[in-house]
This record gives C-alpha cells, structure tokens and sequence, in this order.
C-alpha cells in the first residue's frame, strides 16, 4: 500500500517536472499556424471577413477564433485548404457561397477621379486622371472597396455571368 | 475475331425500330441558319464576316483560334444577318456568340470546293490540314477537332485504326444509316484516316443488332485485307471510346490517359462520312445527319440538315409532336442533355434529337440509396458510383475523387439500373464541373496574391522614393543653410577681420 | 417539358424500383411463410399480422417525427418486409408483446435513429431477434412442434387468441419440443453421440419440407431455398453471399464430420436445420448491409457461414445464424474499404496502368 502511493507519488513528481521542462525549453514562440495560413490567404487585404487585413484573419483562424469559412473571396476551394491545415472538418454545403461579383464602371458616369484605382488592392481598374477608368474583370475580386469611395456611384458590382466553359450541372434538388 | 469481355454495362431497350428503316432525307432550307462560333471542344472560332456580307456555300466563317479549335463555314450561300448571342444547343440554355446567316436559295458553292480525282495521293499531313481546314470535329457527340487526334502519329506509335460503329445509344440511327447507304464512301474516309495516321491495321466495330450495316460494311471492303468489320455484343456502353477499344484490342486504356497510348485511335462513322467529303468533294464540315425520334415524335426519321437549322424545322419536319414531350433531349437519352427549347440550332455534334415520353423516361422521384449495388456491378469502369455520390451529397469532393471520380465517363450505366432513381450521373457531372470550378478560383486567389504583393511591393517603392527623395531635399536644404551659413559667418568674420 | 426541372441524363431507365424490390423478396417469402403459417396455425398468424402492423406503425411514427413523407416511405414495403422477417424467426407461438416490441427494435433502434432506408448499418430484424433472444430468454426459446390448421389437436381462433395475447405457449400447458439445433446441443452437452442425439429427432426429409419444430422461418427449407433461387434469378439479390456462406457452413461441417462424426454434426443437418437458408438467401443478403463489391460480397458470405458454424458448434446458444450475420455487418463498412473493384485503367492500388515495356508485344 505504502509503496505503491510512493510510486505513483514519484511518478508523478517525476511527470510533472519533465514536462515543466519540456514546456520551457520546447516552447513555440507565436503561433507558425499563422504564417501558414496567411500563405494560403489571398492577400489582397480586402478586409470582407471583418479583419483589417490578411495577416489579422490568419491570426483569428489560427486561433480558432474565425471559422475556417470566413474569406468570401476565397470561397469554398480556400475553405476546404484551411480546414484540412486547420485539421478541423467543415461542412461544406453549408457554406453559402456569395455569388461572385466584379466591378463594373458606367462609363458616361465616370469622371476620371482616380479615387478607386488608387484603392484596389489588385490594380485591376485600369485609367488616368481625367480619364475614363476601366475594370479589368480577371483581376478583380470583387472586394467593394472602389464600390464605397467612387465619389459619383458609377462603379456597379456585378455577379459574374456563367458562359458555356464555366457552366456545370448543380446539385441534384431532391435528396 | 476474339473479342475481349468488358465489366458491367447494361442493355437498355434501345428503340432503334422507330427510325432504323426510314432512309436519310434531305431537310429542306430554313428561313434563316443560326451557326454557333463554338461547336466543338477548344477556343471559341473567331469570325471573319461582317453583317451584311454575301457568301457563298462552303465560305469560311469563322477561323480556328489556338490549338484546340476548329473553323466554321457557311451551310449554304446567303446573306449574313449578324454577329451575336444566340440561345446555345445546350443543356444551360445560356446563349453563345452566333453567326446568323438569311441563305438566298441559290445553293451556290463557294470557288475552294472543289473536287478531287484521288485524294489518295495526297500525304498524310496534307490529309490532317485539310480535315482540319474543314472544320472536322468528332461527330459522335464528343466534337473533340478530328484533325488533332490525325496529327496524333507525331507523338505516339500507333498501329491500329478503330472505328467506331457501335451506335449503342438507343433510339439513333443515324450511323446505321450512314453504313448501309453510303458504305463506300465510309471505307474511303477511314481509308484516308488510316493513311494519314500512317496505321495498317482498320477495326471497324459494329454493334450485332445492326445485321445491314455489318453485312453493308463487309461488302464495301471486301477487297482491303486491312480492313477488318467487326460485330459486336451488343451492350452499353459499348461505344465508349475506351471500351470499344477494349473489346477490340483486349487492352484498357491507362487511367488519365488517351487511347494512342496503347496504339489505337478511335473516330466515328459520320466523321468518317465527313473526312470523305472534305477530301473527295472539298466540302467543309457544314450538314450532318441526325436521327428524329421518340415517343412523341408523330414519324421518327434520319435526317440530313444544314448545320445551323433551328431543332422546331426538324420536328416539323417529322409531323410534329404527337404527345407534348416529357424531355427533350439532344444526343441518346443514356448521356444526351436535356435542351431549353427548339430554337436551338443544330451543331456539328448533335446525333439525335428525342422528343421522349414520361413512360420512356421513367422518370420518378429519387428515394433514398438501399446500398443494392446495382450500380457497382452495371459500372463499366469499375467504380462504387453509391458512395462517390453519398461523398458529394455533403460537399466532400476529395474522397469521391479518391473514388475515382475522374475516372467516371457518365455512361449513365448507374443511373439506369438505380432502383431508388439517384440522378448519380448529374451528382458525378455536378462534382466534375465543381471541381474545376475550385481549381479555377485557386488560379485566380494565387493570381490575386501575386498583384497584391506586386502592389504592395510597387507602394513601397514608390514610399521609398518618396522619402529618399524627402531626405535628399533635406540634405540639400542643409547643405544650403550651412553653406549659407558657412558663407554668413565667413562675411561676419570677414566683417570683423576688416 | 420545358418547365421540367433540369434533370441529368439518362433519360431511360430499366423498370426497377425500390417497392418493386421489396414486393418481390416478399413473393419469395410467401411459399415458406404460408407453410409455416399453416403448420402452426391461429397463433402463428395472428404473431404474424400483429409484428407486420406494429413494424408500421412505428414506422409511421418515426416519420411523423422526422418530418418525412409517410406515404412514399411507408408504401416502399421496407416495413413490411422487416416485419416479415421478424416474425419468421420468432417462436410462433410467442406472446403478442414479443412481436411489439421486436418491432420496437427492429424499426426505431435498428433502423430509424440512424436515418431511415438505407442508413441502418444492422439488419434491423436481426438487431431486434438478438435483443429480444437475450432480454427474454424464456419466451424466445419455447417450440411447439407443429399443429397444422384444422388438425385434431390444433388450437381454434379463439384458443389461437388466447394464446397470443394470453402468456403465449407458456400459459396454456403447450406441447413443447426444442427445436433441432437445439435437441443436438442438448443431447451433446449430455454427452449422447450425434448420431444418438439425431436419432430421436428429425429426419433430413422432415426439415427440408417443414414439419420440425422451429420458427416459421426454420422450418422449409426447401420452400426458402426455391424462393431464394427465384431472387437470384430476378437479379434482385446476387449468387455470391448465400453461395459463400452456405458454401463455408457445409465445408467445415463436412471436415468436422469426417474427423469427429461423433461429436458433430453432418453439413446436410447444417444446412437444413435452423435458419440457415433463410439467413443465407433473405437476411444476410439484406442490400443495405451487405457489402457492394463481388469480392467483398463473397468474404462477407464466408465469414456468415463461419461464425454460424463455430456458435453452432462451440458455443452457448444452438443457433447462431442472427449473431453471424450482425458481427459481419459491422464488418461491412471495413470490407467496403479494402475491397472495391478495380478502377479501369488502373490497377489493384489505384495506379494508373503502365504499358512501358511490354508495349510492344501484344
């Protein structure tokens, strides 16, 4: 009887101080989830999750503070990435993937301000001063950001249309 | 010949009866044609008319753009209407950029096509220029540009021509007809086929249910010891590309891998039909025969129609619907997609146009999956199409794939013999089709990153400068102070030295 | 047409149906059940009916809460057909509430809390036999031999009611008589030779055409094998479980036989007695908790047919063929796993095919 709390009493003791140890000498410093996970991030800083930017939402993921789901730009494809980094299972039917939009520049409303080109993240509108500004629809991601400066609302956010190489079946309705 | 046995497959009731005795017609001219600048697989062609041109029967409208592509000439000679989006022969029923064409009834043949005494002298490559000048595509269904799988012999080492006869959707009929009325110039087209490819051995396969074709085909190249017909069992999916190839040849094709990598090209009996055409005649790709059928069709016939022609001429053609139709349908009803309406326009692809009835489709509301496995043993590919789709049902791609997702070639074997009705074939096409959509929007996140960064770098160069430039202002209005005031207490000391 | 929702292809489609499957498993159960029905008459029937109807109802009940259509989940004859099989491998003579509360555990916990049709990795009428075997020994154990309808000694509707929503065969002082498996258990653990065991009891003739004592599922074999073989012809169910199974049981049977006669029975007595053309034919051949692949099919045959025969032979209960069938339908998922078919174009590891040096030969 004696013993065998002396044992376990010593095993313990012993336990406990290696991995005291352990923790110090091991110690991560930050999270290198973070790192990683802003890797996969897109970059742009757009700041539609809620962040202020790229590097802040890596950190709220890596911390399990944001959901795996939270980058709209990135959709389900950055989603499923972060989650399998994450090591966490997501459901991902449920993510309501928002309809893809691009900016799109009414042209007979534009003045030339310079204002949205300055402030896209991906340089994806096109012009000059004085100029007629253009979209360039590749580049764009759609963050909004030339949406809220554009000082005469010529700048419409568009979904994107299906053609025929973009287009596939959808889910079957009934299940 | 010894034939090989293929896995699982499924013998749907195939309907060919409808229209297997009606003789190819000639559909007459349109009010007005509606050609498609995209009709195969690849790019897009690019047009070369302008609204209001005349053309003339055979003209090029459209030229192929990039590798993969293929041009598009004008089905009869008339006026150009206009350049524009037209709703396209497909299952969406999103439009495509469209050459509309109003043809003046004169039929008149444009000056290039001419015909030729022996298109047997030409060389292999001058055979693939031209296929490809014609805007030959695989008319089977699949519209991949002919002349690339001729130019396969730079690549590969090839030995044998397959040709495939198998027909073995239900309800078509429009390659039987073909081989029992045009066998010869068949065998002349897969003759040139197999010269231009360089192969000494022809397989031509056609499915037992075809006795005429098969003795039509045998008659026609009784003299050509190379040229070897073939009967088939019949089953589906039969003429599918690899298992037809298979059957033949007892070899399967290497998973992700095209059929020249055993030796083997395959192509069709109208894109044989076509090839002949091009080469004899100097005819581009512009009438295809398509077969008009189903229950609710008044008389089901094969037809042969200017590319172009709206579907409502062919089935108005036939007598018209004589039942509304449950589904519409262009190609066979195993892997044919359901079309919006008739003002559709009729494509290099289309073999079949199907007015079904609800008691052909069968269709019913799915139940839940019972785990029968029907479906594992009517695979012919070897995959467990019941847990693929209950991986897509909740969104998780990557294991279907694990699966063998991409090994799918949506014969729709599956779907026929499910009892519960599970639409697999959509559940598997859906993945497909979102999978690419995934590697897209990755592209396009890496390539959002790469102008992020390249924007950020640009900005802090530009600060950089700024600030140096700041700097070098400051150094300079130093400078100046001190040499100013270098130059003060030198007048001062030299005020006092004075 | 044009308003139809988008639906892929096919747009044919053989004439099959999740119903039609039930409804004909159901045909091939009818020749045994009426025989077992008439064997052991009123009490049979009425154990019968009450299992089938109480299958329905909890079936109903069940998507009442789940917020599923009745109608199509009710008519696709799941139900019914879980109810049937129930009722064959109970003792005919059981007391109502047996049939209730087997029903209970067949349709809620065998079937429904894992998500209806489809989901229930157990066969749900052998979860509910197993639990009801071992909640309610007593019950689940006591055979009559048969009393055909109309025969001198059997009882009357209203004694048959008496019977069933009375104690069962315990209230009325039934003649009862172990089943064959369970005499031969008997009789060995006495230490009485096979043969001996055997001698008193029935013959091969009698089990193969139903005259034994037994469940109504036990009792024809013959009648379920003709059922079975009608199955396999529709191609409703295939060859390989009841062959692999069957296969396995005569096999080892037959070398036990030949090293110790003595002590074990032959694989003629295996085969006809108990549920192991049933269990062979109608429940381990259950779609949903079967594996899917050939191969698979057959391992999961080989490993019924062996467990039925070591519970039979070492150990505690006579009959083993419900436990054989649940402990391989957990192992169905796993087979599921390891043995698919092989992808076309790949090989057995999922590699795609390489023809690099022996291109040229072929």
């Amino acid at each position: 009887m004696f013993s065998a709390i002396l044992i376990i009493g010593a095993l313990g003791v012993l336990m406990g101080t290696a991995l005291g140890f352990a923790s110090r000498f091991f110690a991560v410093e930050g999270n290198p989830l973070e790192g990683e996970i802003e890797e996969l991030l897109p970059g742009s800083q757009c700041g539609q999750c809620g962040y202020p930017g790229c590097g802040p939402a890596a950190a709220a993921v890596a911390n399990g503070e944001a959901p795996v789901t939270m980058c709209p730009p990135g959709g389900k494809a950055l989603a499923e990435a972060l989650a399998e980094k994450m090591g966490v299972s997501v459901d991902l039917s449920e993510v309501e993937e928002k309809a893809p939009v691009v900016a799109f520049v009414h042209e007979h409303l534009c003045v030339g301000c310079t204002k949205c080109f300055k402030r896209c993240p991906t340089d994806a509108i096109i012009g000059g001063p004085k100029q007629i500004h253009a979209v360039f629809a590749d580049a764009c991601t759609g963050c909004e950001k030339c949406f809220d400066v554009c000082p005469t609302e010529c700048i419409e956010m568009r979904p994107i249309q299906a053609n025929l190489q973009t287009w596939y079946w959808p889910m079957p309705a009934a299940a | 010949m010894k034939l090989f046995r293929i896995r699982g497959g499924v013998h749907p009731d195939d309907r060919k009866q409808l229209s297997a005795e009606r003789a190819i017609e000639n559909l007459p001219l349109p009010p007005l044609l509606h050609i498609p600048l995209q009709q195969h697989i690849g790019h897009p062609a690019e047009p070369l008319v302008k609204r209001g041109q005349l053309v003339r029967k055979g003209e090029l409208l459209a030229r192929s753009q990039g590798m993969i592509s293929a041009p598009v000439h004008a089905p009869t000679s008339g006026r150009i209407m206009g350049i524009g989006g037209y709703p396209a022969h497909h299952a969406s029923g999103l439009s495509v950029r469209t050459i509309t064409l109003h043809p003046d009834g004169y039929e008149e043949w444009h000056d290039d096509c001419e015909e030729m005494d022996d298109p047997f002298s030409l060389s292999p490559e001058q055979i693939a220029r031209r296929v490809a000048e014609s805007g030959i595509v695989g008319m089977g269904g699949a519209t991949f540009p002919s002349a690339v799988k001729l130019n396969l012999r730079k690549r590969y080492q090839l030995d044998t021509l397959v040709i495939n006869g198998a027909e073995c959707e239900p309800y078509l009929t429009c390659d039987d007809r073909l081989m029992r009325e045009r066998s010869e110039h068949v065998r002349d087209g897969v003759r040139l086929m197999a010269k231009s490819l360089g192969v000494e051995r022809i397989l031509f396969g056609i499915e037992n249910n075809k006795p005429q074709a098969q003795r039509a085909m045998r008659e026609a190249a009784a003299d050509y010891p190379e040229f070897h017909v073939v009967g088939l069992p019949t089953r589906y999916p039969m003429g599918s590309e690899k298992h037809l190839v298979q059957t033949l040849v007892g070899k399967e094709t290497p998973a992700r891998g095209l059929t020249a990598d055993i030796g083997v090209v395959v192509h069709n009996v109208a894109t044989a039909t076509a090839v002949f055409d091009a080469l004899k005649f100097g005819r581009p790709l512009i009438s295809r025969v398509v077969t008009v059928s189903g229950g609710a069709v008044k008389n089901p016939c094969n037809l042969h129609v200017p590319i172009g022609t709206p579907l409502e001429h062919l089935v108005e053609y036939c007598g018209g619907f004589v039942d509304l139709p449950d589904r519409l349908i262009s190609g066979g009803p195993m892997m044919g997609q359901p079309l919006p309406s008739l003002r559709v326009p009729v494509v290099k692809g289309s073999n079949g146009l199907l007015g079904l009835t609800l008691e052909e489709t069968q269709r019913r509301d799915e139940m839940p999956c019972i785990r029968c496995a029907s479906c594992v043993s009517a695979c012919p590919c070897g995959l467990t199409p019941l847990s693929m789709a209950a991986f897509i049902r909740v969104g998780s791609l990557e294991p279907s794939v694990e699966l063998g997702l991409l090994d799918c070639i949506g014969c729709g074997s599956c779907a026929y013999v499910c009892p519960s009705h599970i639409p697999l074939v959509q559940y598997f096409n859906y993945a497909k089709g979102e999978l690419t959509a995934r590697q897209r929007a990755q592209h396009k996140q890496g390539e959002t990153k790469r102008l992020a960064e390249a924007r950020t770098a640009r900005m802090e160069a530009i600060k950089k400068a700024k600030r140096e430039a700041m700097a070098k202002r400051k150094r300079e209005m130093e400078a100046k102070k001190a040499a100013e005031a270098g130059a003060a207490e030198q007048t001062k000391q030299e005020e006092a030295e004075a | 047409m044009i308003d139809a929702p988008l639906i892929g292809a096919p747009y044919a489609h053989q004439k099959v149906s999740v119903n039609r499957t039930m409804v004909l498993v159901m045909l091939a159960l009818t020749p045994a059940t009426l025989l077992g029905l008439y064997q052991f008459g009123w009490p049979a029937i009425f154990l019968f009916v009450i299992t089938i109807a109480a299958c329905l109802i909890f079936e109903a009940f069940s998507l009442q809460v789940m917020g599923k259509p009745k109608k199509v989940f009710l008519m696709d004859g799941s139900a019914i057909l879980t109810g049937w099989l129930l009722a064959m491998t109970l003792p005919p003579w059981a007391p109502w509430w047996i049939g209730v509360v087997g029903a209970f555990l067949a349709i809620i916990i065998g079937k429904q809390v894992f998500g209806g049709i489809g989901q229930n990795p157990f066969n749900p009428a052998m979860v509910a036999r197993v639990a009801l075997l071992i909640s309610f020994p007593l019950e689940m154990t006591l055979y009559t031999s048969p009393q055909p309808l109309f025969s001198a000694d059997a009882p009357g509707v209203l004694e048959g009611l008496a019977i069933t929503f009375g104690g069962g065969a315990l209230a009325i002082d039934a003649v009862t008589s172990a089943t064959p498996l369970g005499h031969l258990k008997t009789e060995l653990s006495r230490g009485l030779e096979v043969q001996h065991a055997l001698g008193s009891t029935d013959s091969v003739g009698q089990l193969a055409l139903g005259t034994a004592s037994g469940s109504l599922g036990e009792i024809s074999a013959l009648l379920l094998l003709a059922g079975g073989l009608v199955l396999i012809g529709l191609r409703i169910i295939t060859w390989h479980i009841p062959v692999a199974m069957l296969g396995t049981l005569a096999l080892l049977a037959s070398i036990f036989h030949l090293m110790a006669p003595e002590s074990y029975a032959g694989p003629l007595f295996h085969l006809l007695s108990g549920a192991a053309i049933l269990g062979a034919f109608f429940i381990a051949t259950d779609l949903v908790t079967s594996p899917v692949s050939v191969t698979g099919q057959l391992i999961f045959g080989a490993g019924c047919g062996l467990l039925v025969f070591v519970i039979r032979t070492f150990a505690g209960y006579p009959e083993g063929v419900a436990f054989a069938v649940l402990l391989m339908n957990a192992c169905t998922p796993l087979i599921d796993y390891y043995f698919k078919p092989r992808i076309y174009g790949r090989d057995r590891k999922g590699q795609p095919l390489q023809y690099g040096d022996e291109g040229g030969e072929a």
